[in-house]
């Protein structure tokens, strides 16, 4: 565990990549290959279940630290974290016994199914042998809180540059489900392995926000262009007579989509399929609204699939007659996803179109088409370009259209967390109704620290009224809310609920009396409907 | 009540003199020379004799009286005299007692001993106010020695790297503690504030480089910066680059403080009492009425009424204690330059 905090701790304090991968280097190098394979799954966000429920850990941290309750939820709220309060408030102790990452991580899943007496007297005796930095890590392991500022790709880079293998092959064998507790480390990461997963996905290729001009990608005749589409990326991967659906995040979502089940007969063994899912009626794209309700559900009715039917609109293939065929070039994979498509002529399996346009100055027409078709903008793709592992510049851009913007006035804030903790960070805004401010959203980031402090220096210095860690504030701070969709909201006390709200700027020109109204964004929202 | 707290500050009516008041004033007790406590503007000052020389140089030209520790002086009636607070140099608690009523103004205050600043004393009393910065149980700072030991540990390993170390902390009280730990080979430059605030207390500069335009990278190479947090994110500190940059504050004990403004190292080093402390501090003075002032105030408060039964009450002031994202209290003149 120290070897394990000692890498967590050194990755923590610097922002810098390099200096990350040497960090990760030099642990996997001197660590045993059972830690390892856990070190890999924590980093790569492979967390066993939260053995012990949040409430059971406040109360324990309470009583081991010998002060009342009220004041272990005032230090929560100051600290932001709870791993890190109870590392902070929990007496320390002479004895240090050590155990390794593995043993550690092995008897949190053995805990799982203990009494609660068993559990109080587990984590009360490494609560006891634990240093602070120490505690810190197992408190986030615990919490099921526990992440590294670290990117996939560079951990890929660290495994590559420690074990010696291609880290475009780490990408893809570390994609999926897999267990630490049953994986062999060799297994894991090299490409000799026989034992290959018939559900595992390839690394998705990310595209960048397009920010270099046109005259630095070359001529238009060299590049596809697509829409881009509102809905769930996703792998169809068909092996083995079996369906499997793949998530961007790595979440198996085959018994959500379960419209796509029959494909195990309809497409042939060894194809995996890179689109979007999306929710589409009476040929049109529904909402992204739509989605989400078919992802909140946890059963699927006969209703929901339905009402919310989903189709997936292919752009890719990735895995063809068995074969990884990424290394093929784009306008090669389009032809045979065309062919595929064409042939298996099933509603569930839509080719994404290609766009015609001749010269970059045309293009912007055809990207603000995107809203009044349900996209959010065009993706711009070399035809020469190979299918990359994870998110990369240059052969592959995303070009989305500009969101919606509305001005409002912060009315409450509360204080953040992880690295805002103790400044108030979360506001909530509101909107002109008929003479008064009503709440509408919430949205966290958009401002530069610099500003982050200004604000919560203002904030501290004219509140209204505390009720616990919320504050209301004098209405009269105006920002500029950028928002990607609208949508009716029964839920929220405004009737409307704003996707992906962030702040675009602060906007010290204008007051309170000068921004939108709730008028404003319904009509918005009628438009759009 | 002998003390009142007014809008113009803490106010002794029977010797009618200010305790660190935040508007101009007659008389005015100063009970150390950090910004929010020692404000331009009073008539009279009257303070310890080691806050002379920064009180001055901060202040520019004021008409001073000083004390020792333990020295009294009688204005009408009421027993005044200074008692270490520990906090930095020269800081002091001020007790005042007229017929039989005692009360002990503490201003900022720390309990563990730095090593360089003259430690705390406890005063019973009656009646004490108490500042409450890090009035929240999540505060135990360590030892002085194991913090400094972490310094000079980071300053080696930046340097075996071929980097600079630049240490952020207030020129006045955290900046002589760093100087005072550092146990190092290195050249060790000082950011000008620090070294005019050195010059100003009389602490030996002869082994500190001052910064000044003409400053060559070659002369560190690698080194030691210590400097203000006025320079964070300025272009003044891109010169020494590559260089890790550390903070010492109370507050580096939060890791959120600490990511929050891209520290390389926190060091939990501060010059206020933490948790234990201002506990210990409190039970020390005996006082029955404790009245609770900057920081976390109505939790420490609600604390001192439940734990310990005292009848502890919050008071609203000007005080700043130590600023977490700010170094308001060292918003003086001299940064400027």
């Amino acid at each position: 565990m120290k070897a394990f905090t000692e890498l967590y701790s050194a990755l923590d304090q610097t922002t810098k990549t390099n200096e990350k991968v040497n960090v990760m280097v030099n642990y996997f190098n001197h660590i045993n290959s059972k830690d390892a394979i856990w070190a890999i799954a924590l980093l790569t966000g492979r967390r066993p279940k939260r053995p012990i429920k949040t409430t059971d850990m406040k109360a324990w941290a309470t009583e081991l630290a010998g002060i009342p309750y009220w004041l272990f939820e005032d230090s929560y709220d100051v600290v932001g974290d709870l791993a890190e309060t109870i590392s902070l408030l929990i007496p320390l102790s002479e004895s240090n016994v050590e155990k390794s990452l593995s043993e550690v991580m092995e008897e949190i899943i053995l805990i799982q199914s203990k009494t609660e007496e068993e559990k109080k007297q587990w984590l009360f005796s490494f609560w006891n042998s634990f240093s602070k930095d120490e505690l810190f890590v197992f408190n986030k392991l615990i919490t099921g809180s526990f992440r590294v500022g670290v990117s996939q790709q560079l951990i890929f880079k660290a495994l590559s540059k420690t074990y010696s293998i291609d880290d475009k092959v780490i990408a893809h064998k570390l994609m999926g489900a897999w267990l630490p507790q049953t994986s062999e480390l060799r297994e894991l990461l090299s490409d000799e392995s026989s034992s290959f997963d018939d559900s595992k996905p390839y690394p998705f290729y990310l595209a960048y926000q397009l920010d270099v001009p046109f005259t630095d990608i070359g001529s238009i005749v060299d590049w596809q262009i697509e829409r881009k589409y509102d809905g769930i990326r996703g792998q169809i991967i068909v092996r083995n007579n079996s369906v499997h659906i793949w998530s961007r995040g790595e979440e198996l979502m085959t018994d959500k989509f379960i419209e796509f089940m029959p494909l195990k007969n309809i497409l042939p063994n060894g194809t995996v399929l890179d689109g979007e899912i999306l929710p589409f009626k009476d040929k049109k794209i529904m909402s992204f609204n739509e989605m989400q309700k078919r992802i909140g559900r946890k059963n699927v009715s006969k209703k929901t699939l339905n009402d919310i039917p989903l189709c997936m609109m292919c752009y890719d293939l990735l895995e063809y007659n068995g074969k990884d065929i990424r290394q093929l070039a784009l306008i090669a994979r389009r032809k045979l996803l065309e062919e595929l498509i064409t042939e298996t002529n099933n509603p569930l399996l839509k080719l994404s179109p290609l766009l015609d346009c001749n010269a970059w100055e045309n293009l912007d027409t055809l990207r603000n088409e995107s809203k009044l078709l349900g996209c959010e903008g065009l993706m711009l793709k070399q035809k020469d370009s190979i299918y990359e592992t994870g998110r990369r510049r240059g052969k592959w851009w995303k070009w989305k259209v500009d969101p919606y913007t509305v001005d409002a006035v912060l009315i409450y804030a509360q204080s953040g967390h992880g690295r805002r903790a103790n400044l108030y960070t979360d506001y909530t805004f509101a909107i002109w109704d008929n003479g008064e401010l009503v709440p509408f959203t919430k949205a966290y980031s958009g401002l530069t620290d610099k500003e982050l402090i200004e604000v919560d220096n203002w904030i501290k210095k004219n509140t209204i009224e505390k009720f616990g860690p919320v504050r209301s504030v004098k209405a009269e701070l105006v920002f500029e809310i950028a928002f990607e969709g609208i949508n009716a909201s029964s839920r929220h006390k405004s009737g409307i609920a704003l996707r992906f709200p962030r702040i675009l700027r602060w906007r010290k020109d204008k007051k309170k009396e000068e921004i939108n109204t709730k008028e404003d964004l319904l009509q918005l929202l009628n438009s759009v409907l | 009540m002998l003390i009142q707290f007014t809008n113009n500050g803490i106010y002794c009516r029977q010797a009618d003199v200010y305790i660190d008041p935040w508007k101009p004033v007659n008389k005015a007790i100063i009970t150390h020379a950090h910004s929010d406590h020692a404000r331009t503007g009073n008539k009279y000052y009257l303070a310890h004799k080691n806050s002379e020389s920064i009180l001055r140089y901060r202040l520019g030209n004021i008409v001073l009286q000083t004390l020792n520790y333990y020295e009294t002086i009688n204005i009408n009636g009421v027993t005044i005299s200074l008692h270490p607070a520990g906090h930095v140099i020269g800081s002091a608690q001020v007790r005042l007692e007229y017929k039989g009523e005692i009360w002990v103004v503490s201003g900022d205050y720390k309990v563990k001993n730095d090593g360089y600043t003259i430690p705390f004393e406890p005063v019973k009393c009656q009646h004490f106010i108490t500042e409450s910065t890090f009035g929240l149980p999540i505060y135990n700072f360590p030892q002085a020695e194991e913090v400094n030991l972490q310094l000079n540990n980071w300053v080696e390993e930046n340097a075996a790297r071929g980097l600079n170390s630049v240490i952020i902390g207030y020129a006045l009280g955290k900046a002589q503690r760093i100087l005072t730990g550092l146990k190092t080979d290195q050249p060790v430059l000082l950011h000008s504030t620090i070294y005019n605030t050195n010059e100003a207390l009389g602490f030996d500069n002869s082994r500190y480089i001052k910064f000044t335009p003409e400053f060559k990278k070659e002369t560190l190479n690698p080194g030691i910066v210590v400097a203000t947090g006025s320079v964070v994110g300025s272009p003044w500190l891109r010169r020494f680059d590559p260089y890790k940059l550390a903070f010492c504050s109370g507050w580096m004990q939060l890791r959120g403080a600490r990511r929050r403004r891209n520290a390389d190292k926190g060091f939990v080093m501060s010059d206020h009492a933490d948790w234990n402390g201002l506990n210990e501090a409190v039970l020390a003075t005996s006082a029955e009425n404790i009245y609770v002032t900057h920081g976390y105030k109505s939790v420490y408060s609600k604390w001192l009424r439940e734990h310990y039964k005292l009848n502890a009450v919050e008071v609203e002031t000007l005080f700043e204690g130590e600023g977490i994202e700010n170094d308001s209290s060292e918003n003086v003149k001299e940064e400027k330059e």
